[in-house]
């Protein structure tokens, strides 16, 4: 037992470790480019968690997540830019994002609430597409988003700043700034998961009317499922908003809420370090065949007859169709699912 | 009354072609329960090879309509070898698996054919030569085309087609048996594998004249034209009900005619406070408003909870 504490707490303290140290490594071998794509993945990482709450650990399969992204964005874009000439402090703004983002969730959940399977993938969807498309055009009669021109000169996260006299760069400070918090959605959902709360939601997601039958208020968990995925979203948005200094409409299609749904399944749904995986391979597997495809294709047949840009599209989607092939469970699946699927296996061989 | 005629006509033209593409994705989800994301860069991919075909009969003095003809029957054949492939390599061997894997290599194969269709054809808009007489009728006031009424005209005979397809044939007998229960269907000797990937092949050859009549009907081919499209006709199979054929057909027509009235009316509804470019919310307000009072569509039969 003092065995087993001991070990765990020097497994916490060596990923400390590692965290803290990671864009120093990175930042010496591979360049600046590269730390903030550690940024843009530790985003991914807080979008894909939440979003596993909604299809992981409830089971509503949502395709307009990205929506919420949206929403806390354009939250931070409007208090911390010229536009309006607001200037309201991070830890101000992180907070209202995250409530405004969770109304916008409970406001999608509620007409839903008695949709299934793909009738509310359809509708969240749809929701999403409204978002984007109230963003695109909101610049008339009243100017409040700029329209498709989208929102420039955020306030940033971080400046550069000196620490005895050694200069660090902004994007440092914003990792350890997007560490912290992923950190704690990561711990807020580990322990949701065992809660009561995440044991409702798996109720709903195996069998809703059994849930019912067993005392669950359906509703309202599922509502809650739903505001606490967008609350987290809120906070990614509101990140990404300070991160870019730049949001515009183009940044919240549906392709984006594919991607991070990709992450969830691909990395194996409702189980944590599963989506960190996925999210962490689906940020660098793609930027990795970006940088690589164009000189690959030098060194083999002497000129480029593929733009890296598309080459990279193409490899992914061969990815996805692959991982999927071969582990259709996800990578790193939760051994409860795991156990499901290997049943059914057996079920259909029988 | 000259904008709601000619809006209903620009509505239907609309309709019959989402119509199309919707049967293809309603017939997959009826028997295997999955949305296949890829179906709109099929009909994209139907699109390109029809235009190839034209570009490369251009020079030989056949007439425009056999051109035509021929493009898309190159492109049926086309998309319908695509739907086998698609079928075999992305879907067959995860049918066991867990509900939301197909979906994500259906993104995949999404992806890759995307991709392909950019390599192959560039990133450009196409131009479609209007290989069909470039007449139009005049109908209460409105204009009518000659294009419109090839669409709507090759819509409804390729609907009842399929209809009769479906509900007279022996394989039709067997698509539905296999809907209803595949287990049981196999025990009566239907080979489901077979059924699946005849169901693939018929709605890609929907999918390919879908693709044949949009580029017709806008002059325009490009290699992301499928993905919208696509969206749009799944919106419509579920707005008539997922799963059942009249429900796609009445689910495709009525999302056009929304569209085009939304697009004609919207300004003046609001006193120009939203303009034309909110047609989109349009027809995904009535979806949601349609799936709120009517949770499985409006043609679709209320599913039964489990036991």
């Amino acid at each position: 037992m003092m065995q087993d504490q001991k070990k765990k707490v020097l497994g916490i303290a060596l990923i400390g470790v590692a965290l803290a140290v990671l864009p120093f490594v990175i930042g010496m071998g591979f360049g600046n480019a590269w730390i903030r794509m550690l940024d843009f993945a530790l985003l991914y990482i807080m979008l894909a968690l939440g979003l596993n709450i909604v299809v992981g650990f409830a089971g509503l399969l949502d395709l307009g997540y990205i929506a919420f992204y949206a929403v806390g964005a354009y939250i931070y874009a409007l208090l911390a830019s010229p536009h309006f000439g607001l200037h309201w402090p991070l830890w101000a703004i992180l907070p209202v994002g995250a409530l405004i983002a969770g109304i916008f969730g409970v406001l999608l959940g509620t007409p839903t609430l008695k949709l299934r399977g793909d009738y509310l993938a359809i509708v969240t969807l749809g929701f999403g597409e409204i978002i984007r498309i109230f963003l695109n055009n909101l610049n008339a009669p009243v100017n409040i988003t700029n329209g498709p021109k989208g929102i420039a000169g955020i306030d940033p996260l971080a400046k550069n700043i000196e620490i005895f006299g050694y200069p660090l760069h902004s994007l440092y400070l914003i990792y350890y700034l997007f560490v912290a918090l992923a950190l704690l959605i990561v711990f807020v959902t580990m322990r949701l998961e065992n809660s009561r709360l995440g044991r409702a939601w798996v109720a709903i997601r195996e069998d809703e009317i059994a849930a019912k039958a067993c005392g669950i208020n359906t509703r309202n968990v599922k509502l809650l499922a739903f505001a606490m995925g967008a609350s987290f979203g809120g906070v990614a948005g509101g990140l990404f908003a300070g991160f870019q200094q730049f949001v515009s409409p183009e940044s919240f299609g549906l392709f984006e809420s594919i991607m991070v749904l990709c992450m969830v399944v691909l990395g194996g749904m409702g189980n944590i370090p599963g989506v960190i995986l996925g999210a962490v391979v689906l940020t660098v597997l793609p930027e990795l065949f970006r940088q690589w495809a164009g000189p690959m294709q030098m060194a083999v047949f002497g000129q480029t007859y593929i733009d890296p840009e598309s080459m990279r599209l193409l490899l992914f989607g061969i990815a996805l169709i692959l991982v999927m092939r071969f582990r259709p469970m996800g990578l790193l699946p939760s051994s409860r699912r795991k156990a499901e699927f290997e049943h059914a296996e057996e079920g259909a061989q029988a | 009354m000259e904008t709601f005629v000619q809006q209903l006509i620009n509505g239907l033209t609309l309709g019959s072609i989402y119509a199309l593409v919707a049967l293809g994705y309603t017939m997959v989800y009826g028997i295997l329960g999955l949305i296949n994301f890829a179906h709109g860069e099929v009909v994209m991919i139907g699109a390109l090879v029809a235009l190839a075909v034209y570009k490369a009969l251009a020079a030989t003095l056949l007439p425009p309509l056999l051109i035509l003809l021929i493009g898309l029957a190159v492109a049926a054949a086309v998309c319908m070898a695509l739907g086998w492939a698609i079928e075999r390599i992305a879907y067959r061997p995860l049918r066991n698996a867990p509900r939301l894997a197909p979906l994500i290599t259906a993104i995949g194969v999404s992806i890759v054919l995307q991709q392909f269709a950019m390599l192959f054809w560039g990133r450009s808009y196409h131009s479609v030569p209007a290989l069909l007489p470039d007449t139009s009728y005049d109908v209460l006031g409105a204009r009518i085309s000659a294009v419109q009424i090839v669409i709507m005209l090759a819509a409804a005979a390729s609907m009842a087609a399929l209809i009769i397809l479906v509900q007279r044939s022996k394989l039709g007998r067997a698509m539905r048996a296999t809907a209803e229960k595949p287990e049981v269907a196999a025990l009566m000797g239907v080979d489901a594998n077979r059924i699946v990937a005849l169901t693939f092949i018929v709605g890609s050859a929907l999918a390919a004249l879908a693709g044949v009549l949009v580029s017709a009907n806008y002059g325009i081919a490009h290699y992301q034209m499928g993905f919208l499209l696509g969206l749009k006709a799944f919106t419509a199979a579920v707005l008539g009900g997922i799963g059942n054929i009249g429900g796609a057909v009445l689910g495709g027509v009525l999302l056009g005619i929304i569209e085009a009235m939304g697009a004609g009316y919207i300004g003046d509804l609001t006193g120009g406070v939203l303009g034309s470019h909110y047609q989109d919310i349009f027809s995904f307000m009535v979806l949601i408003t349609v799936l709120v009072f009517r949770p499985s569509g409006l043609m679709g039969e209320k599913v039964s909870e489990r036991a």
